[in-house]
């Protein structure tokens, strides 16, 4: 028996205490990153934002949560109702798997593996099932014309997003994330950001398009498909997709943070900045990203859908192609590479 | 152990009866989640073995990117489920054979091992100690180095696939106004503007 709770029982606590550890904080964060939007796009835009509930509106998000919780679940009748159910919760779990690899300090991370950014493209490139699913089972045209788009959209933008990984996993020369990050030890201008600078805005620019942000939010342009692919949810599947994609957005900003902004590194080794720990590093440049996709969300005009293809498939992808094999080039001429 | 011996059967368990259901199912939407499921359990599977690699890579090719495509075209067409049945006897010989043949083939591997384990030693190509280095790593040197030309013939044959899809779909259709941004970009004031100066207080 007691060699029953040493061997199953107490590892088994500990890691769901350590999965509780990074869970909800990340809820808390999604919580107060749609504040966050709704106030720095304000500020952009000149007006306040939600400013009432709460001192400078900090518990804005919590009237949300429990207005979405309290109203009714609508299923259509002419829906699929168990891929219709099912679509948000696999968006939901899906953003909170991936976080199970992601490394927030040195030694701190969840699951340690070696194939870390694998797992992360496979469960990224898994996004798109929640939203094709609730697009077909809502069985309604808005929302199957917004998931049709959305498909095809994160389809296109996840190639290029595979070669700006396969450039940084050349140069670092390994498929584990925290490795990745001591890769990139020694200062800001050792991060990969500078060498891979190019890379570095396509992959920013990529990541808005496979978060569904803005200026690549067509699969729910309100003004032609209504909502898009959410259109016939409410409550809490409602809220499911919105906790989704808004940890989906922190997810990629972390992984931005991990391949191009030296992770939980500080910028410099200086004493007081090391003294810093680094988690805190981690959630400042992740914050920074963030700050990033809502600053080009209250900046730029949507695309128009060919033109959204055309990035992806004519410009992105020629582009990071052609940077693998200049990488690859540069490293095997420099014998850096094993 | 016992762990993950459990872990084996609930995920070979599921990965067959998903795949009863992908050939079952009378959706086939349905289908082709139940596939993307069978595909995530011989992931699991792959994991199991302790090939982390082939599992993240069957991840995502199979299910992020060929499973999407199937579930798009299914989507889309408007298929009449009680004539697509009634073929089902007709084909069943053919099936039945193909079926039959897959299982030969897979007694005559699995059989190998059993019959004779050294065989597998002649054939294998030397693994290097996992201490040394990594499977993915591993998997890399044997095949840049080993299976070099069976790895650049497979790519060849990709590249000839994809050639071969888009000359199928390409036609030229004139009747399509498109965005050409290189002229756009041209375009001078001068070619398109014309100021004219119009008097006031004129003739109204």
């Amino acid at each position: 028996m007691v060699e029953l709770w040493q061997g199953y029982g107490l590892p088994a606590i500990i890691l769901v205490a350590q999965i509780l550890v990074v869970v909800v904080p990340l809820l808390v964060a999604v919580a107060y990153l749609t504040l966050a939007e709704r106030r720095i796009i304000g500020a952009m835009q000149l007006r306040k934002g939600p400013n009432v509930v709460g001192a400078f509106g900090l518990l804005q998000p919590w009237a949300d949560a429990v207005k979405l919780l309290f109203k009714e679940t609508v299923i259509p009748s002419g829906a699929n109702q168990i891929v219709f159910i099912a679509a948000p919760m696999v968006t939901f779990t899906l953003s909170l798997m991936a976080w199970a690899v992601m490394p927030f300090g040195d030694g701190l991370v969840l699951a340690d593996i070696n194939v870390g950014i694998m797992y992360l493209f496979a469960i990224s490139s898994l996004g798109i099932y929640g939203i094709i699913m609730a697009g077909w089972a809502s069985n309604s045209k808005y929302a199957f014309l917004g998931a049709l788009r959305s498909g095809a959209q994160m389809v296109s933008y996840e190639v290029a997003i595979g070669f700006i990984i396969i450039t940084v996993l050349l140069t670092a020369g390994s498929l584990n994330l925290s490795d990745i990050v001591l890769a990139q030890s020694g200062g800001f201008w050792n991060w990969f950001w500078l060498p891979h600078l190019p890379m570095f805005v396509i992959f920013f620019a990529s990541i808005l398009a496979e978060t569904n942000r803005s200026p690549f939010d067509l699969p729910e342009a309100e003004a032609e498909l209504v909502a898009g692919y959410n259109v016939e949810y409410s409550s809490m599947p409602f809220a499911l997709f919105f906790l989704g994609e808004y940890a989906n957005m922190i997810l990629m900003s972390g992984l931005t943070t991990v391949l191009f902004l030296g992770g939980w590194l500080p910028p410099a080794e200086i004493g007081f900045l090391t003294l810093i720990p680094g988690p805190v590093w981690f959630a400042l440049k992740v914050a920074f990203v963030l700050f990033c996709f809502l600053w080009v969300r209250a900046t730029f005009p949507r695309y128009r859908y060919d033109q959204l293809m055309r990035l992806g498939w004519k410009v992105f992808l020629p582009l990071s192609l052609a940077w693998v094999v200049l990488t690859a080039g540069v490293l095997v001429y420099s014998g850096s590479l094993g | 152990m016992i762990i993950q011996a459990l872990a084996f059967y609930l995920f070979s368990a599921v990965a067959i009866a998903a795949g009863v259901m992908v050939i079952s199912a009378r959706n086939p939407v349905h289908s082709v989640l139940f596939l993307i499921l069978a595909f995530f359990n011989s992931a699991a599977l792959f994991v199991l073995m302790g090939a982390e690699f082939l599992a993240m890579i069957l991840v995502v090719v199979y299910v992020g990117a060929v499973a999407v495509l199937f579930l798009f075209v299914v989507m889309m067409l408007d298929i009449n489920f009680v004539e697509l049945r009634q073929g089902f006897l007709q084909y069943l010989p053919v099936g039945t054979l193909i079926g039959i043949i897959l299982l030969l083939e897979l007694v005559l591997i699995f059989g190998g091992w059993v019959a004779a384990p050294e065989a597998a030693a002649n054939v294998a190509i030397e693994i290097p100690p996992p201490a040394e280095l990594h499977n993915s790593a591993a998997l890399g040197r044997v095949l840049y180095t080993k299976y070099i030309y069976l790895f650049q013939a497979a790519g060849m044959i990709l590249l000839i696939a994809m050639i071969g899809a888009i000359v199928l779909t390409l036609r030229a259709r004139p009747d399509v106004r498109r965005q050409r941004i290189a002229s756009q970009v041209a375009r001078r004031p001068e070619d398109v503007l014309e100021i004219k100066k119009v008097p006031s207080g004129g003739a109204g």
